[in-house]
């Protein structure tokens, strides 16, 4: 299918965009900072490793046209390189370790923040004009301006250590060992619970606001007079008639929305001493581990760009007027 | 010509409002109507007046650390003080300024690239156009946080000014994209085609004719570029990726993080800045509620249409 092609088409070319902004980055910058990097772990390194790492970063006499080829050819074959922090451990070990705590929170989060901010702005502009169409759309716009991680912050100041309400740090107990058992999965849910309210808190504005401004506007159609002409229930008007088309249009700002999130989550990774990729992130940073920074920051990447490849098709999917247009 | 964006009104108003009013009018208008675009502007103001005459309001120096550590909000000092006995209430006042003006740097800096890099190419079009739309389109789906940690943690010693940078380098994709799409649709008006059958120089034609036209949509977009640098300036000082040194409100949310604030129970350390943050971000959203309804009338007559609507439904 051509939609689909042309999708695929500018997935690989935003991956490839992401890669080789990764490559330039280091090389760009005045001084070249892993020349620092590598001054430092000079003596704790094997020979091997400091050559890996100089050519890893430019800092090497090959033409820079040969160092992108071998880069490239490094990535796709998955060598991204041993991390500095946990020398000799590779990136993608450390990587493959985090991502699944990231993405089980912030797929979690995203998903709950999306329906519930899509139900509200459904609610509100069915209602609107009524009291709490008055109240949340002033909450939303000030809960969207709110930093994520300082809303981490006074959440688990009151519920963690003022209440006693959630568990402080970390994804689950320093006692029990990850298992397939209820009570880890239980504990792990609880560990969870107060860096995805933050998530869910942070994002739902946003969904809110759009939704209700997409709901006026098709409450204003042709065809959902006449369905109420026929006498449709209040219920099948509002949402097999509105909502379902309302939420199309909520869907193209899914691009932003995701990077937002994602941004936002590794913020509150930090906040909880959650074991995520943001979490790694500022500790590679903290650490100058150029090598895992790069891996994660990939990674990050990657994921993004590629839950928003699937949302796309699944937009077209829904709504084919999408299917033709391409790139808007 | 003189006031195309009234022109345009009338087609979409109606025999309502016939008349031609200028553009002041109708900002002044929207701010009758509606209260939250002043209430917005009334919050930012309070922020800037404190941040400029910050030596005006708080009797110590932000950097002082000469009090007794971990003092609740008193009368001496009414946020109380930090885990080193620094007053927390001036370094609000203080952090104010350069948060505010990172913000509004940057903010700038990414509104200047999208006019540029949106408006410019979407009117030239053929392949310039086709190159930069898709550059935008790949610039708006890399995640901006971690690209914006990467960055910093490459450069090093970065005060407020580098952060200003890199934040509005990297923050214009979103403008872009909405002014790109916006030209285009502007340069198919019969008003730019009248302009250019007149013998209107070609950049005339875009200076003069199509951007004052797009006035409210570059404002939004400043706001709301300026809402996003002021929270990933705060991130980044947060992370301790700026110069812990400088007093912001980041870097307040920082110390107070890495000295012990939750474990002392210093709520007064914690929520003067993020509140700062919050409340800054929500007024430039009220202002954006303002600026909206001149970029998009059909908002500006939503009260009056609603209620009609509401009736029949009901």
């Amino acid at each position: 299918m051509r939609f689909i092609g042309q999708r695929l088409g500018f997935l690989v070319l935003s991956l490839w965009a992401a890669a080789t902004i990764n490559f330039v980055l280091p090389r760009l910058m005045p001084g070249n900072p892993a020349v620092l990097m590598i001054g430092r772990f000079k003596g704790q390194l094997s020979a091997r490793a400091l050559h890996a790492l100089e050519l890893q970063f430019g800092v090497t006499h090959q033409p820079l046209w040969n160092q992108y080829l071998i880069y490239l050819g490094n990535l796709i074959h998955g060598r991204w390189g041993l991390s500095l922090t946990y020398y000799p451990v590779p990136v993608s070990k450390i990587i493959a370790q985090s991502l699944p705590w990231t993405l089980g929170l912030v797929g979690v989060a995203t998903i709950i923040s999306v329906i519930l901010g899509l139900a509200l702005g459904v609610y509100i502009a069915w209602h609107r004009g009524g009291k709490w169409d008055a109240v949340l759309p002033i909450m939303a716009t000030f809960t969207a301006a709110i930093p994520y991680f300082w809303l981490g912050l006074i959440l688990l100041f009151v519920l963690g250590y003022l209440w006693h309400w959630f568990p402080l740090a970390h994804a689950y107990s320093s006692s029990l060992s990850p298992s397939f058992t209820w009570t880890f999965i239980s504990n792990m849910l609880y560990h969870a619970l107060l860096p995805a309210m933050t998530i869910v808190v942070s994002s739902m504005g946003g969904w809110l606001l759009g939704m209700r401004n997409n709901m006026i506007q098709t409450l204003g159609e042709d065809y959902v007079l006449f369905g109420e002409a026929r006498g449709l229930s209040e219920r099948r008007l509002m949402v097999h008639y509105a909502a379902r088309n309302a939420i199309l249009p909520s869907m193209t700002g899914f691009a932003m929305a995701i990077g937002f999130v994602v941004g936002g989550a590794l913020l509150t990774e930090v906040v909880f001493s959650y074991p995520g990729v943001g979490y790694q992130l500022l500790a590679a940073v903290q650490n100058e581990d150029y090598p895992l920074m790069q891996g994660i920051f990939l990674i990050i990447a990657f994921s993004v760009l590629v839950t928003n490849f699937l949302v796309e098709i699944l937009y077209g999917k829904l709504d084919p007027r999408t299917r033709g247009g391409g790139i808007q | 010509m003189s006031t195309p964006l009234g022109s345009s009104m009338i087609t979409t108003n109606g025999p309502k409002s016939r008349k031609t009013r200028g553009r002041w009018q109708t900002w002044l208008d929207i701010i009758r109507r509606d209260k939250r675009p002043a209430w917005g502007l009334a919050i930012l103001l309070v922020f800037v007046v404190l941040a400029v005459f910050a030596p005006v309001f708080s009797p110590y120096s932000p950097t002082a650390s000469s009090f007794s550590p971990f003092m609740g909000p008193s009368a001496n000092h009414w946020f109380g003080t930090t885990a080193s006995g620094q007053d927390v209430w001036s370094q609000f006042l203080y952090g104010g300024r350069i948060s505010l003006s990172v913000g509004f740097a940057s903010g700038f800096i990414a509104t200047v690239l999208a006019i540029v890099l949106g408006m410019l190419p979407a009117y030239l079009g053929g392949w310039v156009d086709t190159i930069m739309a898709t550059v935008t389109n790949i610039m708006l789906v890399i995640p901006g946080l971690p690209l914006l940690i990467v960055i910093t943690a490459y450069v090093h010693q970065t005060g407020p000014l580098t952060i200003a940078l890199v934040i509005g380098l990297t923050g214009w994709a979103w403008g872009a994209r909405i002014l790109r799409s916006q030209t285009l649709t502007l340069s198919r008006r019969d008003f730019v085609a009248a302009a250019r059958l007149a013998g209107e120089h070609r950049w005339r034609v875009l200076v003069a004719e199509i951007l004052p036209n797009m006035l409210s949509l570059v404002i939004a977009n400043l706001v709301f570029a300026t809402i996003g640098a002021i929270l990933a300036e705060a991130s980044l000082e947060f992370l301790g990726l700026g110069n812990p040194s400088a007093v912001t409100w980041g870097t307040m949310l920082y110390w107070a993080d890495s000295g012990g604030a939750l474990l002392n129970g210093a709520w007064w350390w914690i929520v003067p800045p993020g509140l700062a943050i919050a409340l800054v971000g929500l007024s430039l959203a009220l202002i954006n509620f303002g600026v909206d309804q001149v970029s998009n009338p059909r908002l500006r007559l939503n009260r009056i249409k609603s209620k009609k609507h509401d009736k029949g439904v009901r």
